[in-house]
């Protein structure tokens, strides 16, 4: 078994949420998501690919297929398989930490797909895979909801027919307060970390985790928080590809 | 597990949906029943606790192994607590040998984070020497017969084999540690506890077994406390929930939690 890097959340001492209007540690509102900047086709040998800065968190998505599933077995008869690979590169944390897959990587690829599949016409391609590889290249808090926001763009890109785009990101609550998108320190030193993914059009979440403790209530709120979150990424996602295919706003509302 | 790839006949998919609509289960159950839970503690001589939990035709034995080594660089002051799952050959046709591959790898950190969450131990009080030498709890689930809901019953057999579990006890004496050859009960802070809820269609049920697992479009797993705070939740599966479901399942998950707690 790999020893991996554990975080032991702060116990959870107050029972009410604090309205305070104290700035985070990096200036943010409770409501603020980080800066993101995405970029579709950015891989010249991907079928699709997509690059996303979410604060500090860089991550490069490459999608491969829908292609002949190897080994075969793994095929299904019925849809095509959305494989997706998690990896976080040495250089991506502080101190380094090993290439080799941790339970954590397989862990955040199933969680992926999952939260992926449900917005891809899988079954217009049955027996073959859809690769999607993720590579964090720097790792500053949320890097799976990073990594599904990119692996959005890239499916499309890839020119894969989808139902919706899926926008991720967290919320948590950090020194008794609740907050979105959380960073590395809040992730590390908060209450709990929530990540979501949503489908906008759909209105279907389609991953949700949690680490450390939540009252009901406040977990509920925090599903509603980042689903805020997530209403915003799925614009800056839908500019990017508009970017990437030339499309206007004007074209746009000829359609 | 969805990952097993099990070709699913489209008549079974199809009497489970059509049973399901008309508010039963293929085995009898009704929608939000839990099938019998059977929980033995003490079953292993050597382990440092154990306990196997029959959920049905579901099998987990849960063994605690504890002892001294060396804290994680970044928690030098607190033991430590890994969870290790194996899917035996023997708990299902489909289950081959070989290294853990993904279902058992999110079996064992979902449970993980559940009593990681909930601090379920006090962690201070497990350190002998800060930075060298630490109590070291090993939770491993071991999967004897697969019949679905493998979270709730390792969830289960987890606190149960931490509860009954004892340690032995070092003392520090000019720097080294030395076995007194005296033991002495784990204490725990909380019980965490695993309900897994599966959607089928527009069906919402508890405790998923073998079959429907192999057709439900999503699963949810909510783990509480004995406070009903949440300490870990996990959505797998190809499909996703409305906010309305979720927090539907949310209220259903702290109803039947009060149920696996009778087991204890």
């Amino acid at each position: 078994m790999s020893k991996v890097k554990k975080k032991t959340k702060k116990r959870t001492t107050k029972k009410t949420t604090k309205k305070t209007t104290k700035k985070r540690y990096d200036g943010r509102e409770a409501n603020e998501l980080r800066p993101i900047k995405i970029e579709s086709g950015v891989l010249p040998n991907a079928d699709g690919s997509a690059y996303i800065e979410m604060g500090r968190n860089k991550v490069l998505v490459g999608v491969f297929g829908p292609r002949e599933m190897h080994p075969k077995r793994f095929s299904k008869p019925d849809r095509a398989t959305l494989r997706c690979r998690y990896h976080m590169s040495p250089f991506s944390v502080s101190p380094r930490r090993s290439p080799a897959p941790s339970r954590r990587d397989t862990e955040i690829g199933m969680v992926m797909s999952w939260a992926l599949e449900p917005a891809v016409f899988l079954d217009r391609y049955p027996r073959s895979v859809i690769d999607v590889y993720a590579e964090v290249l720097e790792a500053d808090g949320g890097t799976r909801t990073a990594c599904i926001n990119a692996a959005t763009v890239a499916l499309v890109d890839a020119g894969i027919p989808m139902r919706d785009l899926v926008a991720s990101c967290a919320a948590g609550k950090v020194d008794g307060r609740l907050i979105l998108d959380l960073g590395d320190v809040e992730d590390k030193e908060g209450e709990a970390d929530v990540p979501v993914a949503y489908m906008p059009k759909l209105e279907k979440v389609t991953l949700l985790q949690m680490d450390g403790v939540l009252p009901p209530e406040e977990f509920k709120e925090c599903i509603n928080l980042a689903i805020e979150g997530c209403k915003q990424i799925y614009e800056i996602q839908r500019e990017a590809l508009k970017k990437k295919y030339g499309i206007t706003d004007e074209e746009e509302a000829e359609e | 597990m969805s990952s097993r790839q099990g070709i699913v006949s489209r008549l079974k998919q199809k009497k489970i949906h059509e049973v399901l609509a008309s508010g039963k289960r293929m085995d009898g159950r009704g929608l939000e029943e839990y099938r019998d839970i059977v929980v033995k503690t003490g079953v292993m001589e050597k382990a440092h606790g154990s306990a196997e939990v029959y959920l049905g035709k579901t099998r987990v034995l849960v063994g605690v192994s504890i002892q001294v080594g060396r804290p994680f660089s970044d928690t030098p002051d607190k033991g430590v607590l890994m969870c290790n799952a194996e899917f035996t050959p023997l708990a299902h046709p489909t289950f081959e040998p070989g290294p853990p591959r993904a279902p058992a790898i999110e079996l064992a950190r979902v449970v993980d984070r559940g009593l990681r969450s909930a601090e379920i131990l006090d962690f201070d009080k497990l350190v002998l020497i800060e930075g060298r030498d630490v109590y070291m709890v090993f939770v491993d689930l071991w999967v004897l017969s697969y019949d679905g809901n493998l979270i709730d019953a390792a969830a289960l057999g987890a606190v149960a084999a931490l509860r009954t579990a004892k340690r032995p006890v070092h003392k520090v004496k000019d720097g080294k540690i030395e076995l007194t050859g005296k033991m002495k009960a784990l204490k725990l802070r909380k019980e965490p506890l695993a309900v897994t809820m599966a959607k089928i269609g527009d069906s919402l049920i508890v405790d998923p077994n073998a079959d429907e697992e192999e057709v439900m479009d999503a699963r949810l797993t909510v783990t509480l406390d004995e406070d009903g705070n949440i300490c870990t939740i996990q959505k797998a599966n190809w499909e996703g929930f409305t906010v309305e479901e979720l927090h539907k399942a949310l209220d259903l998950a702290q109803e039947k939690v009060a149920e696996l707690r009778a087991h204890l």
